[in-house]
């Protein structure tokens, strides 16, 4: 084949086989199985939310296919019944289902843990990569704002931010957005001020790359790894804040069953009925350590040092 | 010559990794006498600094020794006990590395640690550790050695810190002394003095010497004897002036043609080894440097050479080697690494480009 | 136009960084350095770590801002340009790095990374680049189908002549060499030697290569200069350079260098300095080489007045020293 192509030259024709970096990280995260379990926790987490929220809700497709009732549904002569086949779960003091409210609580809980992400995203990393390209005065002014927004306590500046917004689903939202931002800011100021100084971004700069593609086709594919990584052990943390929000009763407002919600609920006759405040918080930590566990797997299979 | 002081037999060193067993040390046969210097050169992965790691019995996880016997003194380091091992390291043998800071710790001072080596082995007592230590720095040539004791490592220059840890190496007088790369991280003015020092401590004090570079004019200015290794094996071994005059394998000869003289003015193309090192989990049959050799012919393909006799103390591991190839031969060993074809190409794009540029420009 | 010889005049480049903090100062990388480089030659430019040379060869692909002083490309005075000005320059001027692990982006596909420069500047049609990237990997000798392969699936040298061939996508005149062959074996070492020869004589390539290896900078370049402590101190053709050097930096550092031949190696005499290379940031009055030159006047001239870059030696030989040429 070289003869063919008439080279003079000495060719290094073979190159090992390919390992596409994605599919590279992709084959370290299967090694780990805690965070394979993990992530098939979440799908089927997600999976069940869905069901139980998409077609025409309260209840969704499970109680459609009669495997759950309508989360809502009171009747209070059959409060606190122990679990059954009718309610697998049981119920709850006004004799709604308890396993129907977990499911659909799950899609409160993931939601505002997933969809925070994006917001965090948008406001830490932009002011992250901001501070971190631009540097001097502009790094110094993001960067002391930054530090003065990590000085308060996180869930006193969420409280005073849903107090002021008045309690709903979106005010819970947006608090937490516009708190848990601080880490990830720093993270890509980080991560942006160490790339900038790679010898590929220079050679960037050298090929005539304008600044806008510099962020876009390197700085920001170079610090997607750690990013991704502290966004997911982000979600967690935030469904916790939410249940502790609601269980406070700033939260979300009832009848709507977030986890939290339910726990406060329950906790009113923990003596009474227990399994009030077990299954919701059996749901609240099976997603949280499943988040960590995927976050974990995740940092490995990310990191370039781990590459064999 | 002395009598021998290290004498390593059919010594085998393995890497067990997930993608197979990786024969880094496969079969290497050397000795060292009392007071001598030996280079071991090769590129990186070709297995030497490993052979001085399995002397010392240091090879990292997942490696181990699976065969072959390390004599030294005629003791048998593969097969001594922990507490020996401890002892021979450091007070037979020292080891100094390319890079001290990473073998100083950087939270003692220079002069404890220095001491430290001393005490550790037992050899000196403690009041008598403390003044040889400004003995040795001295003897490394650190200047203003008594206040610099007690300094720490990150007050010292790299060439300083190569001279502490060189003092360190020789703090229990061991009769052998393994240098892995020792001035490779150190600019050339520092080098020079680094190996200025060691060849005055080895006149002086009689430690033999096992240097391990890739640099040939290093072995040149520093060596006795040269062993060459290649893919985990010893391809060429001989007395310095031989080797240098006259290298019959053609690896030994590729490496000293593709190292520009500084003392010679640009006559020739350089000699480019085509092609990568093999993969050592599974090297090419027969000869492992065929698949590079500018000289191969089909019996390299098939069947390994063995070490054979080419001049007296001299032994190359080839069918072919260097006196019977050929002038025409040598020429196209240096050949042109680029590829003519596509260079016009290029050259062809280019001019239509700026062909195009000119009649914007002039319209 | 292309009348002047002069490709590149660096005319008084200084580059100071401002140490941060109490106490400030700052570090003199680049303290007044005037060099040319003539069309078609390779200009050789060695010193060891911190003199300064790396941090030049930025100043001179306006990488970093210059504290003061004037570059001046193919007659166009650089120093000050901006944006696409500026963008429009490096389509001449480019430049191979150090490292080949850190050169090339690892979230990129070689066939990206290569093509990036050709969509930077808007060469050809979509087709005319993917054709023009597997010709660039062609002539560095790479297999043209590899463009969808990323950085870490190539070894050091290959991944070096994938650098090599980002620096000629856009058919520069001129290409500045940092170091390029310093992290590669030597048996690699050789083939990117060999090619960047063979480049240049096929594209009229014109290079500054900076190495601290004064061997490899003998074999490949048409004259040398010599930067100690942020100052060119000595240039000279590159058989001048070794036979006469006229400055005591150069003659030390020459005689330093170990040579693979034992007979040579038996008799060489290398010149010991005195001390260390002082701090960038508050360097010897006078002569910055006074300190540790063995042939210095001190206290007198050398420790007093800065030596001006002279004729001295050969025809074309300059260097910065009070007494150059005496032993």
């Amino acid at each position: 084949m070289a003869t063919a192509i008439g080279l003079a030259g000495q060719v290094d024709w073979d190159v090992p086989e390919q390992t596409g970096l994605w599919k590279d990280a992709w084959v370290r995260f299967r090694r780990n199985r805690l965070a394979v379990a993990g992530l098939v926790v979440i799908v089927l987490m997600i999976v069940l939310a869905l069901g139980a929220r998409l077609p025409t809700a309260p209840g969704g497709l499970w109680r459609i296919l009669h495997l759950t009732n309508e989360p809502f549904l009171q009747d209070v002569t059959n409060s606190y019944a122990t679990p059954s086949l009718q309610h697998p779960l049981g119920t709850d003091i006004l004799g709604r289902d308890q396993l129907s409210r977990i499911l659909y609580g799950a899609s409160i809980s993931l939601t505002i843990g997933i969809v925070v992400q994006f917001l965090i995203l948008g406001i830490g990393g932009s002011i992250g990569m901001a501070a971190g390209y631009f540097g001097g005065w502009i790094d110094n002014l993001l960067m002391r704002f930054t530090d003065i927004m990590y000085a308060f306590p996180d869930l006193l500046l969420v409280l005073v931010f849903v107090a002021a917004f008045g309690p709903s689903f979106w005010s819970i939202f947006i608090a937490l957005g516009l708190v848990y931002w601080v880490g990830l800011a720093r993270l890509v100021r980080g991560q942006v001020l160490s790339i900038k100084e790679k010898e590929y971004v220079e050679a960037a700069i050298m090929t005539g790359t304008s600044p806008l593609k510099l962020i876009v086709k390197h700085l920001v594919p170079n610090s997607l790894g750690p990013v991704i990584v502290t966004l997911t052990f982000g979600i967690p943390a935030a469904i916790f804040t939410e249940a502790a929000l609601s269980f406070l009763g700033i939260g979300i407002r009832p009848p709507e069953p977030s986890w939290g919600v339910m726990i406060e609920d329950g906790y009113a006759g923990i003596f009474a009925d227990p399994r009030q405040v077990i299954f919701p918080g059996i749901a609240v930590a099976l997603t949280m350590l499943s988040f960590t566990f995927v976050g974990d797997g995740l940092r490995d299979a990310l990191d370039p040092r781990m590459r064999r | 010559m002395g009598q021998t002081l290290l004498q390593i037999e059919d010594l085998h060193t393995q890497f067990f990794t997930s993608r197979g067993v990786v024969r880094a040390v496969d079969g290497v046969s050397l000795h060292i006498d009392a007071g001598e210097t030996l280079g071991v050169v090769g590129e990186s992965g070709c297995g030497k600094t490993i052979t001085a790691l399995s002397v010392l019995r240091l090879v990292p996880e997942p490696g181990k020794i699976t065969s072959g016997r390390i004599l030294f003194r005629g003791r048998d380091v593969t097969k001594m006990e922990d507490e020996e091992i401890r002892d021979f390291r450091g007070s037979d043998v020292a080891m100094i590395f390319q890079d001290p800071m990473t073998s100083l710790n950087p939270v003692t001072k220079v002069g404890f640690q220095i001491e430290e080596a001393m005490t550790a082995h037992n050899r000196f007592s403690a009041s008598l550790a403390k003044t040889r230590v400004v003995e040795l720095l001295k003897r490394v040539r650190v200047p203003a050695a008594e206040t610099r004791v007690k300094d720490y490592p990150h007050q010292f220059s790299g060439g300083m810190r190569q001279r502490a840890m060189i003092a360190m190496g020789l703090a229990n007088e061991p009769s052998l002394l393994i240098a892995d790369e020792p001035t490779t991280a150190l600019d050339v003015t520092v080098q020079a003095q680094i190996i200025q020092l060691m060849k005055q401590l080895n006149r002086e004090l009689g430690t033999a010497m096992m240097l391990i570079t890739h640099n040939m004019a290093l072995v040149a200015s520093l060596c006795q004897r040269v062993v060459v290794m290649y893919a985990g094996r010893i391809v060429e071994e001989g007395p310095v002036e031989q080797i240098f005059r006259s290298p019959q394998h053609p690896y030994t000869w590729s490496l000293l043609r593709s190292v520009p003289r500084v003392d010679e003015a640009r006559k020739d193309r350089l000699v480019s080894i085509r092609g990568l090192p093999p993969d050592l989990t599974n090297p090419p049959p027969g000869c492992k440097f065929h698949p590079r050799c500018p000289f191969v012919v089909d019996r390299c393909r098939v069947e390994e050479p063995s070490l054979g006799e080419v001049a007296l103390n001299q032994v190359a591991r080839c069918w072919v080697l260097m006196r019977n190839v050929k002038e025409e031969d040598v020429a196209a060993a240096k050949a042109s690494a680029l590829s003519i074809e596509a260079a016009q190409k290029l050259k062809a794009d280019a001019e239509a480009a700026a062909a195009e540029v000119d009649s914007v420009a002039g319209s | 136009m292309t009348a002047d010889p002069i490709l590149l005049r660096v005319a008084g480049a200084f580059k100071h960084f401002p140490i941060s903090g109490f106490g400030g100062g700052a570090v003199r990388a680049v303290d007044g350095v005037d060099l040319e480089i003539r069309r078609g030659e390779t200009l050789g430019l060695v010193g060891e770590s911190g003199c300064g040379k790396s941090t030049l060869a930025r100043l001179i692909t306006a990488l970093l801002p210059a504290t003061a002083g004037k570059i001046v490309f193919d007659g166009q005075d650089i120093t000050r340009l901006k944006g696409w000005r500026l963008r429009r320059v490096r389509r001449k001027m480019q430049m191979i790095f150090q490292d080949p692990f850190a050169s090339l982006d690892p979230r990129m596909t070689v066939g990206d990374i290569l093509q990036e420069p050709l969509d930077n500047f808007a060469i050809g049609s979509m087709r005319d680049r993917r054709r023009r990237v597997q010709e660039l990997l062609r002539l560095v000798g790479l297999n043209p189908n590899f463009t969808n392969r990323y950085p870490h699936e190539f070894s050091g040298g290959q991944r070096q002549r994938i650098g090599i061939a980002r620096a000629l996508a856009v058919n520069p005149s001129f290409i500045v060499c940092d170091e390029a062959v310093s992290a590669l074996d030597v048996s690699i070492q050789a083939q990117i030697i060999n090619l960047l020869q063979d480049l240049q004589k096929e594209f009229q390539l014109t290079y500054l290569f900076i190495a601290h290896d004064l061997a490899v900078v003998r074999h490949l370049s048409d004259r040398i200069a010599v930067m100690y402590l942020g100052k060119v101190v000595e240039t000279a053709g590159r058989n001048d350079i070794y036979e006469r050097p006229q400055h005591p930096y150069t003659k030390a550092l020459l005689s330093s260098i170990p040579v693979p031949d034992p007979a040579v190696e038996r008799e060489r005499a290398p010149i010991s300095l005195k001390g260390e290379i002082p701090s960038p940031v508050n360097p010897p009055s006078g002569c910055r080489f006074h300190p540790r030159c063995p042939i210095a006047r001190v206290p007198g001239i050398c420790s007093e007045q800065e030596p001006p870059l002279e004729p001295h030696g050969a025809r074309d030989q300059v260097a910065a020293c009070h007494f150059a040429g005496q032993a």
